[in-house]
């Protein structure tokens, strides 16, 4: 379902990607793995077409991302880290717009917008801005976003990020229950290593732009001679703090939170 | 098309939507109206040349024409920031279609503006000599709305956050603002002012819309409709090509 051949991304002298292969079922649970900085976000962007790769392939459904990218993007539903609603319009409205940029069939978008809606409960709030929602009823709602168009892969970049228990217990048992349903594949990064052990299939960790490791977490477990995977992975990548250097937009983040603040 | 469409309805909406933005918007236009119409209009009247309102009222509209063009160009880089031009740029539509949205949405915020602005200006004592042209004024204001929101989404995609905001409001807005004719007339100008005024292309949507409300004119209509046009299509394709370029 994703086929990734020595794919690398270079930023001046930065070498954020540096020549990673692998490849996904379908129908299959994926996990990258990673410190910050480490190159997950880069290679997020790459497959869902933000970012054009420096140099190698990449196949997604079937597509390759060059020639065909528009049914590449089709065939993914994407959880980015940041909310990527509008906050001024209501949560209808923002379903209703996604609908529109992915041109869903008229008769069953209604239908298919409340389905998902009411599976994420977020239903009797439609007619709410979202400004007014909490990051987890956001986040909730990007994953029924994420799904309004029948995605074959749905990406998720951090996706429990701030989110109390509950909430995550609900949005994963929604996303598995999905896979399961509709044999949805899906590619996720976390920091959560009790997440990825219990719901990846699959688990590849990447640090300094290269996949230093890949196989299901008993397997990563077994291969660095640790009992759980958190254990392993900082055998895996070391125990040193990473740091990330802001960009522009972090700070402007920081002082609108500033501002919010007073 | 529905893309388009879409995108065209968002900005018209959360305009709408946002009260305290559109009674902001136009406080401004109102202080200059009372402050430089009735602060100026008897000198401009001793000086024979009659009553400044008839004169301001154009250029007033068309300054806020300008400002609320320019900044819903702009508010791309809010889209950026809330992570909402993220969701656009994934989706399976050109690009082309994306930016010609969020323009068109723009452009006809901005004009709904400069028609709210030519209603207040009634409100001061403006009155146009022949109302059979408004509607030549208003194609007018479009292309002006039409011509400023490129230019910020083309601004917008060059800059990653807010930093240079104050920049473009003292090198751009500000300069095109008052070299545009809005405020007076062009007869008697040092050589160098005028030249300044005509390459400033809001002195041609400032006279095309003083031509069709007060029959008051610098340029010829036709001169006025050639720049203006020209500047359109330039900047329609200088703002998708910049769009075409924007990371996030």
């Amino acid at each position: 379902m994703i086929k990734v051949e020595n794919l690398t991304k270079q930023f001046k002298k930065f070498t954020a990607v540096d020549n990673i292969s692998f490849s996904v079922k379908r129908g299959e649970i994926f996990a990258f793995l990673g410190p910050n900085g480490a190159g997950k976000s880069t290679t997020i962007k790459m497959l869902t077409t933000l970012l054009t790769p420096t140099s190698g392939e990449i196949v997604l459904n079937g597509f390759n991302i060059k020639e065909h990218k528009d049914d590449v993007r089709k065939s993914l539903g994407i959880v980015f880290q940041d909310p990527s609603l509008d906050d001024d319009l209501t949560a209808l409205e923002n379903m209703e717009l996604h609908a529109a940029l992915y041109q869903v069939d008229r008769q069953h978008r209604k239908e298919r917008i409340q389905m998902l809606m009411e599976f994420v409960e977020l239903w009797d709030r439609r007619k709410s801005l979202v400004k007014t929602f909490s990051g987890g009823m956001k986040r909730r709602l990007e994953i029924a976003r994420g799904l309004l168009h029948h995605p074959k892969i749905l990406f998720l970049d951090e996706p429990s990020l701030g989110l109390d228990p509950q909430t995550r217990k609900h949005l994963w048992s929604y996303i598995v229950k999905t896979n399961k349903a509709e044999g949805m594949t899906v590619f996720m990064t976390t920091h959560y290593m009790e997440e990825a052990e219990k719901i990846a299939d699959r688990i590849a960790v990447i640090d300094h732009g290269k996949i230093i490791a890949l196989g299901t977490a008993k397997e990563l477990e077994k291969k660095t001679k640790q009992n759980s995977l958190e254990e392993a992975f900082l055998e895996l990548t070391g125990y040193e703090i990473r740091e990330e250097e802001a960009t522009g937009l972090d700070r402007l983040r920081q002082r609108r939170q500033m501002w919010k603040r007073h | 098309m529905e893309t388009i469409y879409t995108l065209w309805k968002r900005q018209l909406v959360k305009y709408l939507r946002s009260k305290s933005r559109i009674i902001g918007s136009l406080a401004q236009p109102l202080l200059f109206l009372v402050a430089f119409g009735f602060g100026f209009g008897s000198i401009y009247q001793r000086a024979g040349e009659g009553n400044y309102i008839q004169f301001l009222a154009p250029g007033i509209i068309l300054m806020s024409v300008l400002f609320t063009a320019i900044f819903s160009g702009i508010d791309l880089i809010w889209d950026r920031q809330f992570g909402f031009l993220k969701e656009t740029l994934v989706a399976p539509v050109p690009r082309l279609y994306i930016m010609l949205g969020k323009t068109l949405g723009g452009a006809t915020v901005a004009s709904i503006q400069g028609v709210v602005v030519f209603l207040l200006t009634l409100a001061i004592g403006f009155r146009p000599e022949n109302w059979l042209m408004l509607p030549v004024a208003l194609f007018f204001v479009v292309l002006v709305a039409t011509i400023f929101t490129s230019l910020g989404i083309a601004i917008a995609s060059l800059l990653e956050d807010m930093q240079g905001f104050q920049l473009i409001m003292n090198f751009l807005v500000m300069p095109i603002t008052f070299l545009s004719g809005a405020f007076f007339p062009l007869d008697g100008l040092p050589k160098f002012m005028e030249i300044l005024v005509k390459i400033d292309p809001l002195s041609y949507g400032v006279d095309a819309v003083r031509f069709s409300l007060t029959g008051i004119s610098e340029f010829s209509l036709s001169t006025d409709l050639l720049v203006l046009g020209t500047l359109t299509a330039l900047l329609l394709f200088l703002g998708s090509q910049f769009f075409e370029r924007v990371q996030v």
